[in-house]
């Protein structure tokens, strides 16, 4: 692939330091997975945080040696050339907490015990993940980001970096993001988290010892999860109505292509993904809202920032549709930060944050030029 | 943008000199269609002011993010309802305000979100555009560069015009400033003046 960082290699980073979550619960050693492209420069000022949404991880650009198809998720958005350019900006992918990518997750071994966390694994908050990465960044030698960036849930965790560490953000991008779920989007959650809960295969979140993977709860959760990421009409334009032998079966099989698709989907993501991370993930994006605390007043939360931000919607997006966006844009505005805002007419639905798309990286990178001409390279 | 630039842009847009010059040092300023972000960056640079623009054309939201000043994508027709009640000490309309199809409410949603108003149009009473229309036709220059089928122009109006418009609406004009190029005219402004600066705020 043409601008790519190339071959990359994940590294992995080691904290003694007792990490206590939201929740109360305490970690007493974790390790975070990561990657980094580009060479951060003299005076530590040129590094991107990018943090992942749901499914992702830290593999964000290149690929790894002997793997060429194993391209980082955000590869259209992260390289030499691209708009977040690796040859001027020093670029972090970091495996959250929790996850199932090389981070301590339910997956790990716990050392009391040692089998894996399984359901002992505590329920991270996007403010629990913003805290281990604050300490990733300390091992890194980084003590200010030019920006922290990230789409969907990741934007979520961009937005908390401003408010839980402001005097280390310079700038955050929050895209395709909303500053709390809304109950519907808690509802999919839900019926996402029954799925797996409900499989008899999970086992209470402990299914490693059983030697099975609640693979069709993960798979119905996945299949319900990627409608919801997409457009009624990117749906229509890519499937319609076709059918696979092109005729009606009068049966449960699969008929209509958008089946296919989604089974497909549905599968090869139970084949490599956890089931206790997708459970957390869901659980970190339901609690998300930093109002809360302040009675719902958006603009008090975010009286602690000091960055500047660019927000990003997508016009077919609704899940994160574009007035959530808006309502972190005017609770900026109403304390005086500096702020972009830009709606992409996409028809990708959520999905549009991951997808090339002209004038989306036009944005994303006119304001990142814009980031580096704030420091010395 | 260095003083040069500066000096080359204040001539090329007379208007924003003269909308420079009401405004003080480090006021707050929300522009409305502000296209590539020049006035801003211009009140920025020279005023040090606080601002905001909303535009709607795709390229021109990358034009201002290039300019570095702050864009916030949106529809000024569908309101301003994102901003606070006198949130701004200026809300700007620079050549647009002919462009809007919901004039009255957009203006009375200015001076709502701030605290003064100012919008500069072409005058259609410029004797230049009156000849075309005695001529027996719309007229085309540079202030109104399009033909008559493909303007986004649909509320032309006069100096006396939007008088009549503000006294109508209980609006206070404070200041006005009539030019034709870059000079300004104090003589039959109506007749003379290609382009009009008002400074307005609600009625007292």
């Amino acid at each position: 692939m043409d601008n790519s960082v190339g071959t990359v290699t994940a590294q992995r980073a080691t904290f003694d330091m007792p990490l206590t979550f939201r929740s109360g619960a305490v970690l007493p050693r974790y390790e975070l997975a990561y990657e980094t492209y580009g060479t951060l420069n003299q005076d530590r000022s040129n590094a991107i945080l990018v943090c992942h949404a749901l499914s992702g991880n830290h593999h964000v650009a290149g690929h790894y040696a002997g793997d060429p198809k194993s391209v980082g998720w955000w590869d259209n958005m992260i390289g030499p050339g691209k708009p977040v350019d690796t040859d001027r900006f020093f670029v972090i992918g970091v495996n959250n907490l929790g996850g199932c990518h090389g981070s301590t997750g339910p997956s790990s071994i716990d050392p009391k015990t040692g089998k894996p966390y399984g359901a002992a694994f505590p329920v991270v908050t996007v403010e629990d993940w913003v805290e281990s990465q604050a300490r990733l960044a300390d091992q890194l030698g980084i003590r200010q980001f030019a920006a922290v960036m990230g789409g969907s849930l990741g934007g979520m965790q961009a937005m908390q970096w401003s408010l839980s560490f402001p005097e280390r953000v310079r700038h955050g991008l929050v895209i395709a993001a909303a500053p709390h779920l809304t109950a519907e989007n808690i509802a999919f959650n839900d019926v996402a988290r029954n799925a797996i809960l409900t499989d008899p295969d999970f086992h209470g979140g402990d299914f490693y010892g059983h030697g099975v993977v609640p693979k069709r709860g993960l798979r119905l959760a996945r299949m319900l999860g990627h409608i919801t990421y997409l457009s009624d009409n990117a749906m229509a334009d890519k499937f319609g109505r076709s059918l696979r032998s092109g005729k009606l079966g009068y049966g449960y099989d699969i008929e209509f292509e958008i089946e296919s698709y989604l089974r497909y989907q549905g599968d090869k993501f139970a084949s490599y993904f956890d089931a206790n991370t997708y459970l957390l993930m869901t659980k970190a994006l339901d609690y998300f809202d930093p109002a809360r605390v302040y009675d719902g007043n958006l603009d008090k939360a975010f009286s602690a920032a000091r960055s500047d931000f660019l927000v990003v919607s997508f016009t077919t997006d609704w899940r994160f549709a574009p007035e959530r966006s808006r309502e972190i844009v005017n609770a900026l505005l109403h304390n005086h930060r500096n702020v972009s805002y830009a709606e992409i007419a996409s028809t990708h639905g959520h999905d549009s944050f991951l997808m090339q798309h002209e004038h989306y990286h036009a944005v994303m990178r006119a304001y990142l030029d814009r980031v580096a001409g704030e420091f010395s390279s | 943008m260095s003083a040069h630039d500066h000096a080359e842009l204040a001539a090329a847009r007379p208007d924003f000199a003269a909308i420079a010059a009401w405004i003080p040092q480090g006021a707050s300023v929300l522009d409305l269609g502000c296209g590539d972000g020049s006035l801003l960056r211009y009140l920025k640079d020279t005023r040090s002011v606080r601002g905001y623009g909303v535009e709607i054309s795709d390229p021109n939201i990358v034009a201002c993010i290039r300019n570095g000043v702050n864009v916030i994508q949106g529809d000024l027709e569908s309101g301003l309802s994102g901003f606070e009640s006198n949130a701004f000490d200026f809300v700007l309309l620079s050549q647009t305000l002919q462009a809007t199809r919901h004039t009255e409410p957009l203006v009375q949603e200015m001076l709502r979100v701030g605290r003064e108003g100012i919008v500069s149009f072409p005058n259609f009473g410029y004797w230049k555009n009156r000849m075309n229309v005695l001529r027996g036709n719309m007229p085309v220059s540079e202030e109104l560069p399009y033909q008559w089928y493909d303007t986004p122009n649909v509320h032309l109006c006069t100096l006396h015009d939007f008088e009549g418009f503000c006294r109508d609406l209980d609006v206070t004009v404070l200041d006005r400033r009539v030019m034709t190029g870059s000079s300004e005219v104090k003589l039959l402004p109506n007749l003379l003046g290609s382009t009009a600066v008002y400074r307005f705020q609600r009625g007292i």
